[in-house]
């Protein structure tokens, strides 16, 4: 099989170009933490108002302005729907749903999930700046889909 | 005097193929133009349609019925040009065709009925009317009746041609067969034993994580199912319509075979930011995918270096001076060459999609959707117009006139534009996190929706101009089908001698290989995961219709 020269130096800087992209996602995500949202815990979908931490959703602090949030999401809205964190708060969302497929973004953010009856997914993050953040749901969940939402305020 | 290119009988199977995909392609370019004008604000539905509605009509018409009735027409006359169709074929055709129809015809039905706003992902647990899967299922099902014709023909072929590489295209076609049968086996799965029984009511819950891993091990590949035959214009036919040859025909098939390997054991780049799935399972689908850039970057280089050839060979001078050289007043040049420049920026796009930590930034929002529409929506629908403007009048015997070239270069550019402004709207309000398939809303008045709707109204024009080019393309395949005055038409097709073609390898032809490295790629990326979805299922979750 006949190669041109030229193809072959195209192909090698391709080759390379992957092979950065490559390092640099696997460093970023497993030496750096960076990983995508992959919680694995199971939640019954048709229990989460009666399974703990979901039966009370809220804020819990667990330490020097560091926060566990448990939320639902559900057709069409999330529980608590207004949520406020002083500023420079570190807060640990753990979100799940209690009927089909939802989105969880912080608008203008990285935090971005998925959440599928069953499970809980998770995202950390720490907000610096004071200001009230839009939630919104990024996934079709049904007729109401366009104004499932809530608020974050950072105080 | 009236000339088809390839025998009456193949070439009335594929135009029918050809002239219902642009049937469908009109109805969803109207859902289209709906979907825009309402997310800019500039009009409210009805209370009869709901905007849900349309959205799953668009994504199901454009995504799934449009393209798949094009490739297979396309690819039953480039066989047919290529080594001819046996009977056998041509009625396997004829029935694949009627239950793909009859398929689409169902599915509609129960989306116009607002039994199926389910999207064309329909993600369990939201639970369609069973119809809707049935009638998707029959679409799949048709194109592998279709599929069958066209194996059929090439056996038939490599029987009397023992030891003989096939035509380029014929190859190409077999390729994209292969990455097709295996990939619906993943969607004909979840149809059979998770969503048919579950909708009928015989099962109560859904295994949701299955279901997604099932979907997406198809939903991948069906995007190189959209692009492969777009490529093999691009291989075949583009060299041919500007004077020049194909640049290396070994190489070729090597890009098909790394897209046969590359592109199914791939499908948690659409799940990266899911529970149930662990990081490292992800980023061993993130390594396989990236891997596609190899094939992709060949076919630049080899359609580059075709079109330096042709203008040298036209006096061209300079590095550039090629680019001056090309025919852009043909029509069945020019519409492919746009959809080729659009595919560098899509291809671009693509990598920051599938890179792990940018997907958290654009996942679900209408980045996404801006993506496919350069992808799909441009380089892909733009090569399959360009096509449609040869392919048609040289199935019918009829001329390709110098208005019908002009009527084409105008609808391409309305479609271009159009696609820059909407797709370039999209792509930002991605960023700014707007998210994608969602009806006109401003958040309740909050600071930031209503910010964000300036950039929906400009999406929203240039879905209008969009809905022009989509106008005036099926104008022009009318025209072309039933009015063009009657004469001939090139089928172009450049083909290798026998003698390029028997230097290439013969293990490229060897499908069991091929098959057997695929399943082995498909066991290690998806064999685990899959078990583990289905021995440590979450709790299953009821079915819903929310809509
Ligand atoms: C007249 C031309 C077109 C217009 C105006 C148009 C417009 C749109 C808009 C505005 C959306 C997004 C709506 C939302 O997320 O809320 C959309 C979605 C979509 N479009 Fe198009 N489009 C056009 C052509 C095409 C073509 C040619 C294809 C593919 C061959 C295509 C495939 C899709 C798909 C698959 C979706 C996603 C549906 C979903 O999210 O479920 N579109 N289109
Ligand atoms: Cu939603
Ligand atoms: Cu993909």
């Amino acid at each position: 099989m006949h190669v041109h020269k030229l193809e072959k130096i195209w192909l090698t800087f391709g080759g390379l170009m992957l092979a950065a992209f490559l390092v640099v996602l696997t460093i970023n995500a497993f030496a750096m933490g960076n990983t995508p949202p992959s919680d694995l815990q199971q939640i019954d979908p048709t229990k989460v108002d009666q399974t703990p931490p979901f039966d009370k959703p809220g804020l819990v602090k667990i330490s020097e302005n560091e926060y566990d949030l448990n939320m639902i999401g559900y057709a069409f809205g999330y529980t608590p729907a207004l949520v406020e964190i002083p500023k420079g708060a570190t807060v640990h969302f753990h979100v799940t749903s209690r009927d089909v497929m939802h989105g969880f973004e912080v608008a203008g953010t990285d935090v971005n999930m998925m959440l599928t009856p069953g499970l809980v997914n998770s995202v950390t993050k720490t907000f610096n700046d004071v200001g009230s953040f839009l939630i919104l749901c990024n996934e079709y969940c049904g007729t109401g889909h366009q104004i499932m939402a809530a608020h974050l305020v950072v105080k | 005097m009236s000339t088809r290119s390839i025998d009456r009988r193949s070439a009335e199977m594929s135009l029918a193929y050809v002239l219902t995909a642009f049937f469908f392609f009109g109805i969803g370019a109207l859902a289209g133009l709906l979907q825009g004008l309402v997310r800019g604000g500039v009009i409210t539905l009805p209370e009869w349609i709901n905007y849900y509605q349309i959205l799953t009509a668009h994504g199901v018409l454009m995504g799934l019925v449009f393209t798949t009735f094009f490739i297979v027409g396309f690819f039953y006359a480039g066989m047919a040009k290529t080594i001819t169709l046996p009977k056998l074929s041509v009625k396997l055709g004829w029935l694949g065709w009627v239950v793909m129809f009859f398929g689409t015809v169902m599915a509609v039905a129960t989306i116009s009925t607002g039994e199926a706003s389910v999207m064309y992902t329909f993600y369990a647990p939201l639970k369609a009317s069973p119809w809707f899967y049935i009638g998707s299922t029959l679409l799949v099902i048709g194109s592998w009746i279709a599929g069958a014709g066209m194996t059929y023909a090439y056996t038939q072929w490599r029987k009397q041609n023992t030891n003989q590489r096939s035509p380029l295209f014929t190859f190409m076609v077999m390729a994209t067969l292969v990455l097709w049968y295996v990939a619906t086996l993943g969607v004909a799965a979840e149809m059979l034993f998770q969503l048919i029984p579950w909708s009928f009511g015989w099962t109560d819950t859904v295994n949701v994580v299955l279901s997604r891993m099932l979907f997406w091990f198809f939903g991948h590949p069906l995007v190189y199912f959209w692009l492969m035959p777009a490529y093999a214009a691009w291989y075949n036919c583009v060299p041919k319509i500007i004077g020049g040859k194909i640049f290396s025909d070994s190489l070729a098939r090597v890009v098909f075979i790394l897209f046969i390997l590359l592109s199914i054991p791939v499908g948690f780049h659409h799940q990266l930011t899911e529970a149930g799935i662990s990081e490292k399972w992800k980023i061993v689908h993130v390594a396989l995918t990236l891997g596609v850039v190899l094939p992709s970057m060949m076919t630049a280089f080899s359609s580059f270096a075709t079109f330096e050839a042709v203008g040298r060979a036209k006096g061209a001078r300079g590095v550039f001076g090629f680019f001056k050289k090309l025919p852009y007043g043909d029509v069945r040049f020019f519409a492919p060459f746009m959809g080729m420049l659009f595919f560098i920026p899509a291809g671009i796009g693509g990598i920051i999609n599938t890179s792990n930590q940018m997907n958290v930034v654009v996942h679900n929002t209408i980045w996404v959707t801006g993506h496919f529409h350069i992808t799909v929506g441009a380089a892909v629908a733009l090569t399959f117009f360009g096509i449609a403007y040869w392919l048609i009048p040289s199935l019918m015997g009829r001329q390709l006139t110098k208005g019908a070239h002009r009527a084409g270069i105008i609808q391409t550019l309305f479609w271009t534009v159009g696609m820059l402004i909407m797709s370039g709207a999209m792509h930002f309000m991605g960023l700014l996190g707007v998210p994608r398939r969602t009806d006109y809303t401003t958040y309740m008045d909050d600071p930031l929706g209503l910010s964000w709707m300036k950039y929906e109204t400009l999406m929203a024009i240039g879905g209008v101009l969009l809905f022009i080019s989509a106008v005036l393309m099926i104008c022009n395949a009318i025209y072309l089908w039933k009015f063009a005055p009657v004469g001939e038409t090139e089928f172009p097709m450049a083909e290798n001698s026998l003698e390029v073609r028997q230097q290439t390898p013969r293990i490229l032809e060897n499908w069991k290989v091929w098959i057997a490295i695929l399943a082995f790629l498909i066991l290690v990326s998806y064999g685990y995961p899959i078990y583990d979805a289905i021995v440590h299922a979450p709790p299953g979750a009821p079915g819903m219709k929310t809509w």
